[in-house]
């Protein structure tokens, strides 16, 4: 599903994020990434989706070569990656189903379908009393939350998140986790950079521990 | 509906909820001034298009001279090679002709018998005004030619004044449409991050600043005819009564309706143009990191 072969990233200045970083990913996999931050965890994830690109290696995402894709293609690339972020990019001028709704506004469905697979997607991950709210009125989970929804709305066969369960007390971190483990089950592959170890550890998943760009 | 129809949909909606009356009210002042100047040129060009622009020559004869000299004259100017046209006005029909200038009836009525002489009209690429000046019976020659021409030059020049102004605020219309659509861009960057994040292309992402430059020009040269059919009206009001004691009903008319839908569709043509320019020059550099 994902496969890295001797990537690395160097950032203009000179900054050495990623030194030549090899690991395959199977689909229906779940794998943490883990390391300090400044590691290049956040790095990492961005070249799954083309934000970043490599300096040198190979970045194969679904069978394509990330790197040998024209700019115009990236949208198509994105719209199979469910993407989560730290900072969840959330809309603030617009509700909390407007938000669930903008990966639909330029996809082939009838309106119908997909206001169904919005309320579908607030649904799983326990919002849909919400969607009338602005997302400034949710709480810190919550709004991780409507992210992932967003996320996820597309039905993505791959879903990557950076940092999800930061600044996110124990209880919400774990309720986030199980969201994540709920669409494993179902088939969907799950990348995840955290920090948090205590949560990596009651999981028993695979782990990729990152250490000043380099998987240890 | 195709979802392609439905996307299009969506873009003109968004573009019309960010619509500014002001913005649109700007380009809409800025584009009167010369579709105003051009309703009224119009407006006084018949009177100036019945003279004719060929090069002409009047020949008037002694008042009263007897109409077999004026005959004979006629058969000389007929032979004479240089000239490709002659017509005889004699003076009955000169005097029909000149009771149907407005305001000129009651004067020739007033004066009780014909004052107008006989008259050849002749049209003649050669400089032979002062030669035919000489010939026996002729009283006055005029060559209509000259002073027609200065008038033509004279409207020409008003045009080209014209067609300057329009070019100048039209350039300003692209600016005011680049300006706009750049604090859109601006206002909208949260948005346009995000949807670059889950693969919206560009053309999505473009299509509703490309409306909203296009609503704005259309708008806003709608609202310019607006503003000029006001103005005319305000105008005829005060010319209405200039006209009347000239016994003219003459009156400024608007732009005529292939010139009005020119004027709309030109404005919405620069508006679009500007969002292109701004939005090519302002989009790319939101690129989410």
């Amino acid at each position: 599903m994902v496969s890295f072969s001797a990537v690395a990233k160097r950032y203009p200045g000179g900054q050495q994020a990623l030194e030549d970083v090899t690991f395959s990913v199977e689909p229906g996999e779940l794998v943490f990434f883990t390391g300090r931050s400044g590691a290049g965890k956040s790095t990492l994830l961005k070249l799954i989706p083309a934000i970043e690109r490599p300096s040198a290696g190979t970045v194969i995402v679904n069978g394509q070569n990330v790197d040998a894709l024209k700019r115009s293609a990236i949208p198509y690339l994105r719209r199979n990656i469910g993407l989560v972020f730290q900072d969840q990019k959330l809309l603030y001028d617009r509700s909390v189903y407007d938000n669930v709704m903008l990966p639909l506004a330029f996809s082939a469905h009838p309106p119908k379908e997909t206001a169904r697979r919005a309320r579908a997607a607030l649904d799983k991950v326990g919002l849909a009393a919400r969607e009338r709210s602005n997302p400034v009125q949710l709480s810190g989970g919550e709004q991780q939350r409507l992210a992932i929804a967003r996320a996820v709305v597309n039905r993505p066969a791959l879903l990557v998140a950076d940092e999800p369960t930061a600044n996110l007390d124990a209880e919400s971190a774990a309720r986030i986790l199980e969201i994540f483990l709920a669409f494993n089950r179902v088939g969907v592959t799950v990348l995840i950079a955290t920090h948090d170890q205590a949560l990596i550890a009651r999981y028993g998943r695979r782990v990729l521990r990152l250490e000043a760009g380099r998987i240890r | 509906m195709s979802a392609w129809l439905r996307h299009h949909r969506q873009a003109l909606s968004s573009a019309f909820r960010r619509l500014s009356l002001l913005n649109a009210l700007v380009i809409g002042i800025a584009l009167a001034l010369p579709a105003g100047g051009y309703a009224l040129l119009e407006s006084v060009r018949p009177a100036g298009a019945r003279l004719a622009l060929e090069p002409r020559i009047s020949l008037f004869l002694e008042p009263q001279a007897p109409r077999a000299d004026a005959e004979a004259l006629g058969r000389r100017l007929r032979a004479d090679p240089r000239i490709s046209a002659v017509r005889f006005v004699p003076r009955e029909a000169a005097l029909k002709e000149m009771s149907a200038v407005q305001g000129l009836r009651e004067v020739i009525a007033a004066l009780g018998r014909n004052p107008l002489p006989d008259a050849f009209v002749i049209t003649s690429n050669a400089d032979i005004a002062d030669e035919l000046g000489r010939l026996p019976g002729v009283a006055h020659v005029q060559a209509d030619a000259v002073w027609a021409r200065r008038l033509a030059a004279a409207a020409r020049l008003v045009q080209f004044a014209l067609a300057l102004l329009a070019a100048l605020l039209g350039a300003g219309l692209v600016v005011v449409t680049f300006n706009t659509i750049r604090l859109q861009i601006l206002t909208q960057r949260d948005e346009i991050e995000v949807s670059k994040l889950i693969g919206a292309t560009d053309a999505f992402i473009r299509r509703p600043f490309y409306y909203l430059g296009l609503l704005q020009g259309l708008v806003g040269g709608g609202l310019a005819l607006g503003l000029v059919a006001a103005a005319l009206a305000l105008l005829n009001r005060e010319v209405g009564v200039l006209a009347e004691s000239y016994g003219s009903a003459f009156r400024f008319s608007f732009l005529p309706l292939p010139e009005a839908a020119g004027v709309v569709l030109f404005a919405g043509f620069l508006g679009w143009l500007g969002a292109q320019l701004s939005v090519s020059r302002h989009l790319r550099a939101i690129e989410p990191t």
